[in-house]
This record gives C-alpha cells, sequence and structure tokens, in this order.
C-alpha cells in the first residue's frame, strides 16, 4: 500500500497545483453566494430553488474535476514518458493504476468537502437550521458515485489513447446513465426478441449513477436514507469501482510500453 | 555466479504497422552478461535494439522468447528493480513537482526509511549540483538541470546496478564530464554499470567491456582492450566495420 499512496500523494498535489479546480471552486462560489444573498418575489421558499440550481453546479463542477484529472493520468504519463522512470522503480503496474484511482478519489472527495461546505454555509444563513444527516449522505454518495466514474475513466483511459475524447465519452456516458439510465426497463417494455434482451442487458449492466443522485434530500430536508440502504448504494458503488479498476489492471498488465 | 545482469537467447518481436508484414524482428537471439563491478557499454546504430533491450531489461516490453535476469531474478518481478536505478534517455519528469519533492517520491517507492530519506536526497542533490535549485518546479529548470534531475532520482536508491539510455545526449561538455565522473565514481564503489551511447570516445575511456548490437543481433562482444588489439584499430573504426559502413 506504500506505493499506492505515494502516487496517490502525487495525484493529489498535481490537482491542487492546476487551475482548473480553482476556477470551478471560484465559479460555483461566486454563483452560489449571489444566489444565496437574492431574494426573488419575496417568497420564503425560493431557498429552495437556489439550493438545486447550485447543488447542480456542484455536480457538474465536480463531474468535470473527476473525469478531466483522471482521463489524463495515464496518457499524460506516457506522453510524456514519466511513466519509464516510474515504472523503472519497484512499483507493479496495479500499484500505479490504483494509486491513480484512489489519488483522483480522495482529490474529487476534498474538492467536495470545499464545495459543500461553502454551500451548507450559505443555506444555513438563509434558513437557520443545518441537517448534518441530509447533507452527510447527499455529498458521500455523491463521492461514491464518482468512485464509479473515475474508474471507468482510468479504463477508458487505457482504451482510448487521447485524454479529450476518453473524456468526452465519460461525459457522455454519464450523462446519458444519469437522465435516462432509469427508464431503460421502461423502454425494454416496449420491445421484443433480440432488441428487448439487448435494452434489459443494457439497464442490468450499466452503473445506475442516478440512485446516488440524493440532492432531494437537501433540497427539500426529507428524512434521511434508512442506513441498510445507504450501506448498499455505497457497496454498489464500491463493487463497480472495483470491477473498473480491476478491469484497467487487467488491460494494462501486459501492455508493452515504447 | 557473479552476474549481475544476464541475458540469455532473448528475442523481441513488434506487430509491425507496414503493409504484409505482420511482425518486425527487434532483437533476435541476444545472449550477454555484465558482472558486478563492471561498466558494460552497449552500442549500436540508431534502430539496432539498444533501447528494446533495455525496455525488456526494465520490464516495460515483454520478450517474445528468452529470459532476461537481473541479480537473478527475472526482471518481470518487480523486486528485480530494488537495486537498480535508470535514467531514460530523454527525461521528463513530473513538472509540477520540485527536484526534492521528485525525489522524495521515488525515495517512498524503493521504501527507503524515513530518516535515511532525507539524507539521501541532500546527497544526491549535492552530488548533481542542484541544491540551491531543489526547491524550484522542475518545469524551470534548464535542460542540462533536468538531466541532472534524472541521474539524481537514478542514484536515489543507492543502486546495484544502473541502467543508462544514452546519459550524455544533449548535454554540454560540462554536464558529459560531470555524468563520466559519476560513472567512473560508481565503478571505484564497485557498482555495475550498464549504458547505452553514441559517444564511443566516452565509451572507450570509461568501459571495462562493451558489445556491439546491429539489426538486433549481437555482432561483438569483448573487454574494449582486447577487441581494440584483435582488430587493431579504435572502437569508432571496429564500429563502422562491424556495422558495414562504407565511406561515400
Amino acid at each position: 500500500m506504500n506505493n499506492v499512496f505515494a502516487v496517490a500523494g502525487i495525484v493529489i498535489k498535481e490537482m491542487y497545483r492546476r487551475k482548473d479546480f480553482y476556477v470551478l471552486l471560484i465559479l460555483t462560489v461566486l454563483i452560489t453566494g449571489v444566489m444565496g444573498s437574492v431574494t426573488f418575489f419575496n417568497d420564503d421558499k425560493i431557498v429552495r430553488y437556489l439550493k438545486e440550481l447550485c447543488l447542480l453546479l456542484i455536480w457538474i463542477s465536480s463531474l468535470v474535476i473527476a473525469i478531466t484529472t483522471i482521463a489524463r493520468q495515464m496518457p499524460s504519463e506516457r506522453e510524456n514518458r514519466t511513466i519509464f522512470p516510474l515504472l523503472a522503480k519497484p512499483i507493479s503496474r496495479g500499484e500505479l493504476l490504483i494509486g491513480k484511482f484512489l489519488g483522483c478519489w480522495l482529490a474529487c472527495g476534498i474538492a467536495l468537502v470545499c464545495f459543500y461546505s461553502f454551500f451548507a454555509a450559505i443555506t444555513v444563513s438563509r434558513e437557520h437550521h443545518f441537517y448534518f444527516l441530509n447533507y452527510f449522505q447527499a455529498a458521500t454518495l455523491h463521492w461514491f458515485m464518482l468512485g464509479i466514474l473515475i474508474g471507468m475513466a482510468l479504463l477508458g483511459s487505457l482504451v482510448f489513447a487521447a485524454p479529450s475524447s476518453n473524456a468526452t465519452i465519460c461525459f457522455v456516458v454519464a450523462t446519458a446513465i444519469l437522465l435516462v439510465g432509469r427508464h431503460l426497463n421502461q423502454v425494454a417494455l416496449s420491445m421484443r426478441g433480440g432488441q428487448q434482451a439487448f435494452i434489459y442487458g443494457l439497464y442490468y449492466a450499466i452503473p445506475h449513477l442516478e440512485i446516488f443522485d440524493v440532492r432531494d434530500l437537501i433540497i427539500h430536508n426529507w428524512s434521511i436514507i434508512a442506513w441498510p440502504y445507504y450501506g448498499a448504494a455505497v457497496l454498489y458503488a464500491l463493487i463497480y469501482g472495483a470491477f473498473f479498476v480491476a478491469g484497467a489492471c487487467l488491460l494494462f498488465r501486459r501492455k508493452a510500453l515504447n | 555466479m557473479n552476474a549481475v545482469l544476464k541475458i540469455e537467447n532473448l528475442r523481441v518481436e513488434y506487430r509491425s504497422k507496414e503493409v504484409g508484414q505482420r511482425t518486425k524482428l527487434a532483437v533476435n537471439g541476444l545472449t550477454l552478461s555484465v558482472s558486478r563491478g563492471e561498466v558494460f557499454g552497449f552500442l549500436g546504430p540508431n534502430g539496432a535494439g539498444k533501447t528494446t533491450t533495455m525496455n525488456v531489461l526494465l520490464g516495460f516490453v515483454n520478450a517474445t522468447s528468452g529470459t532476461a535476469r537481473i541479480f537473478g531474478v527475472d526482471v518481470r518481478e518487480t523486486i528485480a528493480r530494488q537495486r537498480l536505478g535508470y535514467l531514460p534517455e530523454l527525461t521528463y519528469y513530473y513538472k509540477f513537482l520540485t527536484a526534492e519533492e521528485l525525489l522524495r517520491f521515488y525515495a517512498k517507492l524503493f521504501r527507503i526509511p524515513k530518516a535515511e530519506r532525507e539524507a539521501r536526497i541532500d546527497s544526491v542533490l549535492k552530488l548533481v549540483e542542484l541544491e540551491a535549485a531543489r526547491k524550484r518546479p522542475i518545469k524551470t529548470y534548464s535542460k542540462g538541470m533536468q538531466q541532472r534531475v534524472g541521474l539524481a532520482q537514478a542514484l536515489i536508491n543507492n543502486p546495484d546496478l544502473l541502467i543508462l539510455d544514452e546519459p550524455t545526449s544533449g548535454l554540454d561538455p560540462i554536464g558529459r564530464m560531470k555524468v563520466r565522473e559519476i560513472i567512473q565514481r560508481l565503478k571505484g564503489e564497485g557498482r555495475t554499470v550498464f549504458f547505452s551511447s553514441h559517444e564511443l570516445g566516452e565509451v572507450e575511456t570509461v568501459c571495462d567491456r562493451v558489445a556491439i548490437l546491429h539489426q538486433g543481433e549481437l555482432k561483438v562482444e569483448g573487454s574494449v582492450d582486447d577487441l581494440i588489439h584483435q582488430h587493431q584499430c579504435n572502437l569508432e573504426q571496429l564500429f563502422l566495420k562491424v556495422i558495414g559502413y562504407r565511406a561515400v
């Protein structure tokens, strides 16, 4: 694990020495701050809409940070040839990939803490109440969802050489799953034969990222998710994340580097 | 059993990108052995298979057949690289890190204990004369300084075997002299150096033994003195003769 943590540390360092994270954070802070300070139509419940918009912004920012960071990791290692002195050290290829995954996931976790802390500060100043467990569940499930995406983008970065094509594909897939993933079984019902089997297969094979989207817990201050369901969702994310990272390790295990 | 590096009947084939040709032979039946404390020059024209052989030794490329061992351990094993230092031909490192951070990262991969780690970093930075710039990001370094960072990272674990791929390419005369001094110093300490170079005068000066590779096959191998006496010419003339060069 020593090597894994060493690589993860470098990924975190890289992320916080680049400008993209700060640009997104400042943008989110500005929009959240402005929206949190205005009152539209003298409506007391307007804060719900503000929360919805700001959380959407946080979700988009986190997707951009997670996918762009992990998508460029392995291609840039190869393109900049930094992978050669690195793999000439006693580190296995699996440790390198797990380190990249862990570093990016932890870095995204730190980014989420920044985003949600500021968002919570703004909303609490309007609502005068802080539903800690709602925030905890929403933020941690968001983070576990990013874990699945990071694993998927890491695997993609070994298949598609260009980080931009990998990032675009991951964005399209993530957006498609978030928007239509839950409806695929209903689409399958309207089909027959092979088509139906294919859509059902797709429905059961894709990681259902939408189950991690519990922004309503914060927006409407609903009661929290029962902990067994929360635990099941976390386990689901861990299994999918591990599946993608294992796939990446298998793909990279014997790949010639020259 | 004094061999630090042992290659037996190594064959490496690549999938060819040329139409009508399925594979390309990069190394064919290479057998050689490097003993402890030797400075071994690995020579050959561009495309001879030197870098491919080094890539096999470092585990970057898998051999099609044959074996390669470092300290008796198969090169595919991660542990084979524990006592090895490697300087690639083109030095590229994480530009967002400082030299000190880069060396600390690599030292962690070698599991050098924390107390010893900082002393090692100080010592290699002093050796390559980068102490003053240790806290500057690598992206601000000149080419020569980046090459010296490369040398520092190759020495961070105090390696018993150093693999250098054209270590002096792109360096100014002072940089070349410095690299040569370091190789001589390592030789004096009984360490093994395996390096490729196109600077044949330099090879003649520092190497105990050389091997000349051409079109993936080993053409000549032996001690520098023996080869010079045997062929009655200097290393450069021998090299040109072996690769079949004829002046126009």
